[in-house]
């Protein structure tokens, strides 16, 4: 058993486990962060989504020890204080075009969306539909649709 | 908070008195009881009632005589058999001002929670945000009353709880009334407050002086739909908030002390079984496990956390035993499928016929949050937390299986992160028990991704045969015979059916499955002689229901068979359609599709419109799509999916009776679409060798961003109707029939293997064993 530092949700944080065990778990499981699902631990329904630095990563992908003290993990529960606000412009389209059904992949897609609408911005373009295309986050309850509304939308206000 | 205590013997409800209050109503308002419970805060209990069972008309053509669907459906089922035997479902007003309510229903994102919460809202006058629902434990004195399927909740909810709540809401206005010394006729109500010219008091100050002494029974008048603000309108979910902040509670994220992670070693066949582990010990002195332990599918291991679960099932060294369906692969079962349809009966005798067959490969119906379950098991008691749909179910078996009495398992229905039919069984929290009855600990088990797909539920593979008749423009006879492999119904419907069998309006002998099919399959044609028969071939496949059973495949079938027709008779499919249909609602919906659809508009080779409609649970949909088929669309590179034909436009267009929250109903249909464009496109399960080849979501391709319409429009077509259709699974058998069509007309051939792309294997599968793959390392390297 190891410890690990390193930042979360703005707040430095020391947790005892295996090296090997991967950051999922370690928050689910030790530290009690749920808003990171587990649908598959292979790196591909993309339900844990969280970021790692500012940009969108799958924890249940990533052994602990992987993770720099200097490192910042963002989950869904941190997302808000990323910008001094309850609610980031994601969450609150959202809110506005009611996207979740059962809501279970819900956290990991706002998570992809803020870093998808980044990523286009630092190329120096708005969100367009081949980067919608590209997200791989499954929605089993089918909201595609509004979450390709929502994020259009809530990139205005980022 | 106090449960209020509910009646011992209800009498039947007599009202309190004299209505006073209620004289200056308009007399269309209907008049409903309810019971006052004793409690410390007021507490309104109602029971279930049955709907009316309305036939629908039929004329004109060559007629079809109603089909058993069209006179009594699986919604009237389940209502006929929820009458007689109800306990009462309960709203209560608390001293905060806040009304409360325990649904007997699982919530799994259909939205069911905030339309209940709608129904109290409107007939109290309360703030939307000031009503709370939650989901009952399991309640065995309400029967089948509590059962979540078959697109029923809203149909069988509707009065009762209206009920509840427009008595609580006369019983706090009556007792301000008294207060005041004035009549109850001159206080208005406006967001959880009574007024009376200056004076004004909350429903919260007002909670424990309405709570009732005594059971008695109350009436009140429903509020007409003229007068609705809450009803009808578009509504955001009311758990929306919790979701998007990721705080919403799903089985997994619960806290109960000393439940430690639990994941299961699975046998390399479905349902095989242990017969040696080899190195239990070495296993358990793993890092954080705790315990291992046999069970009937597996081998157990419960741990600090699920990713030493996931090693420590992966080092287990397991001798198995063989499965139930070792010998079965694709193949095999569609032989014994072919080889038991049942014949065709009209002899085409001067007339000309259209035969056609289709096959629909296996799917899985698994949520995306994967199965599990929370159990603590003691001696004398056991407690449960699962998404449960017919929880009565699980809790009588449970505690058979655990050796317990009934009323020792308490059974708590959780929110669930989707079902599509998953949830109306039990096994996974009857395995839960089953672990921590062994290991001696509370167990928070979890299946994995993989056990989902390949242990998990399936929707049978089945093959549809239409055979149809036709001379002088007139179609004479249509005959559908759906043959598949054994659908479950082992899961509290099959008690429904017989506890209802003698009022059926079904005839004969006929398996549970025989009977449901009869209950939700009508063709919507006149097209003379009509049958549709169902056979079943019982293969041990562990089968449920998927999202609207049968009729995504019947329905595709038939109106593949309807283009065929339109086709042979030189029509036009909408117009064929509309000289056809019965039912004017669905004569309205289609031409609305059409319009609304530009349906005929100019198109390029390759791409192609199609148009399916069907009703059902009491509502109609059109849905009319456009295909794009051309080879730079269908070969796009996609990495670890497929492409394949792209849905470019999609429209709905669905009467679904009173639409109670129309966002609620658009979602539910959008969900709807892209379950239909899996199952027509991309989605399936390969069996091979008594298991399916399937392990993660980049092997089944279940509807992704790259295959999603880029536009899908929903139209709610008004209604005047006081009741409302079922709508959780009413969208998928139109859209998978109108995909089918467009790709038929795009590619100028007939589709008669669905998924189109089942017959190449987009994928390298995961290894049969060990059962759960190992969770990558380079999650960083992926980063964007």
């Amino acid at each position: 058993m190891a410890s690990h530092t390193f930042t979360l949700n703005g707040e430095r944080i020391t947790v005892e486990a295996e090296d090997d065990v991967r950051l999922l778990w370690v928050l689910r499981d030790l530290l009690g962060v749920t808003g990171p699902k587990y649908g598959c631990g292979i790196g591909v329904c993309q339900a844990c989504t969280s970021h790692i630095n500012g940009k969108a990563f799958n924890p249940c992908s990533v052994p602990v020890a992987k993770i720099a003290p200097d490192d910042e993990i963002t989950t869904i529960e941190g997302l808000p204080a990323t910008v001094g606000k309850d609610l980031h412009p994601m969450q609150e389209a959202w809110l506005e075009l009611d996207v979740a059904q059962c809501g279970y992949c819900q956290p990991g897609q706002i998570m992809t969306a803020v870093a998808k609408v980044r990523r286009a911005a630092a190329e120096g373009r708005e969100i367009e539909e081949r980067d919608l295309d590209e997200i791989r986050n499954i929605c089993r309850c089918g909201t595609y649709t509004r979450i390709r509304e929502a994020i259009k939308a809530g990139a205005k206000n980022m | 908070m106090a449960e209020p205590t509910p009646p011992a013997e209800p009498e039947p409800p007599a009202p309190e008195g004299p209505e006073s209050s209620e004289s200056s109503e308009s007399p269309g308002r209907r008049r409903v009881l309810a019971y006052l419970l004793a409690a410390p805060t007021l507490a309104v209990g109602v029971r279930f009632a049955a709907d009316a069972v309305g036939a629908q008309e039929a004329a004109a053509l060559v007629p079809s005589p109603p089909q058993p669907e069209n006179l009594f459906d699986l919604g009237d089922l389940q209502n006929l058999v929820a009458a007689p035997t109800s306990g009462l479902i309960t709203v209560q007003v608390h001293t905060d001002g806040t009304a409360s309510f325990a649904v007997p229903r699982a919530e799994v994102g259909q939205g069911m929670t905030t339309a209940i919460a709608m129904m109290i809202a409107e007939e109290m006058d309360l703030p939307l945000g000031k009503v709370r629902v939650a989901l009952a434990d399991a309640r065995p004195e309400l029967l089948m009353n509590q059962f979540t399927g078959g697109s029923n909740s809203m149909r069988s909810m509707y009065l009762p709880v209206r009920t509840a709540a427009a008595v609580a809401r006369e019983r706090l206005v009556s007792t301000a009334a008294a207060q005041w010394g004035v009549d109850a006729s001159r206080l208005t109500v406006e967001s959880g407050v009574i007024r009376h010219g200056t004076r004004s008091a909350t429903y919260g100050s007002l909670a424990e002086k309405a709570a009732s002494t005594t059971v008695r029974a109350a009436a009140a008048r429903l509020k007409p739909r003229a007068d609705f603000t809450v009803l009808g309108t578009p509504q955001n979910r009311i758990d929306a908030l919790e979701i998007v902040t990721g705080r919403k509670k799903f089985g997994m994220d619960h806290d109960v002390p000393d439940a430690k992670p639990t994941m299961v070693r699975r046998p390399p066949t479905i349902n095989g079984t242990v017969k040696a582990v080899h190195n239990a010990d070495a296993v358990l002195r793993m890092p954080g496990i705790t315990d291992v332990a046999v069970i009937e599918h597996g081998v157990a291991v419960r741990g600090a956390t699920f990713g030493q679960c996931v090693d420590a099932l992966r080092a287990l060294e397991v001798t198995w035993g063989r499965g139930t369906v070792d010998a079965e692969s694709d193949d095999t079962v569609l032989r014994k499928i072919k080889a038991a349809a049942l014949p065709m009966v009209v002899p085409p005798l001067l007339t000309k016929k259209l035969d056609a067959e289709f096959t629909f490969a296996f799917a899985s119906n698994s949520p995306l949050e994967p199965d599990n379950a929370i159990a603590d098991v003691r001696a004398d008691r056991a407690e449960i937390w699962s998404s449960l749909k017919v929880p009565i179910v699980a809790q009588q078996d449970i505690a058979a299986r655990l050796g317990l009495p009934q009323k020792a398992v308490t059974v708590h229905v959780v929110e669930g992160g989707g079902s599509f039919g998953r949830h109306l069984f039990h096994d996974v929290a009857a395995e839960a028990a089953e672990i921590s009855q062994k290991m001696g600990k509370p167990v928070k088990l979890s299946w994995s991704r993989t056990d989902n797909f390949r242990q998990g539920r399936t929707h049978p593979m089945c093959v549809s045969r239409v055979r149809a008749t036709y001379a002088l423009g007139n179609v004479l006879s249509y005959e559908q015979r759906h043959t598949g492999a054994q659908t479950d119904f082992g899961h509290g419907l099959g008690e429904m059916i017989t506890s209802a069998a003698a009022k059926l309006p079904v005839a004969g002998n006929l398996t549970f499955a025989e009977t449901i099919f009869q209950l939700t399959q009508s063709t919507p044609y006149h097209f003379g002689v009509t049958t549709q028969l169902l056979n079943e071939v019982p293969l041990k496949f562990n089968t449920g229901s998927m999202r609207n059973i049968y009729s995504p495949n019947v329905a595709c079938a038939r109106e593949l068979v309807v283009d065929q027709l339109a086709a042979r008779m030189r029509k036009d499919p909408v117009e064929f359609r509309r000289a056809f249909l019965k039912d004017k609602r669905l004569r309205a919906v289609l031409d609305r599709a059409a319009e609304e659809g530009d349906w005929g508009r100019s198109l390029p080779a390759g791409v192609a419109q199609g148009i399916g409609v069907h009703a059902e649970y009491r509502g109609a949909v059109a849905t009319l799509v456009e295909i794009d088929c051309r080879p730079e669309t269908v070969n796009r590179k996609i990495r670890d999916g497929v492409g394949g034909p792209r849905v470019t436009k999609a429209l709905m267009v669905v009467d679904a009776g009173f639409a109670i929250n129309p966002r609620g109903l658009e979602a539910q249909m959008m969900g709807g679409f892209n379950d239909a464009l899996a199952m027509a496109l991309t989605s399936s399960l390969h069996i091979k060798d008594g298991l399916p080849l399937e392990g993660s979501w980049d092997n089944y391709f279940y509807t992704r961003q790259w295959n999603t319409p880029l536009e899908l429009r929903v139209v709610i077509m008004p209604s005047d109707s006081e009741k409302p259709a079922g709508a959780g699974e009413l969208g998928v058998a139109p859209a998978f029939a109108a995909i089918a069509c467009a790709y038929a007309r795009a590619t100028g051939t007939l589709p008669t293997s669905f998924p189109i792309n089942h017959g190449t294997l987009g994928f390298d599968p995961l290894p049969r064993e060990p059962s759960t793959p190992q969770s990558p390392t380079d999650g960083l390297d992926r980063a964007f």
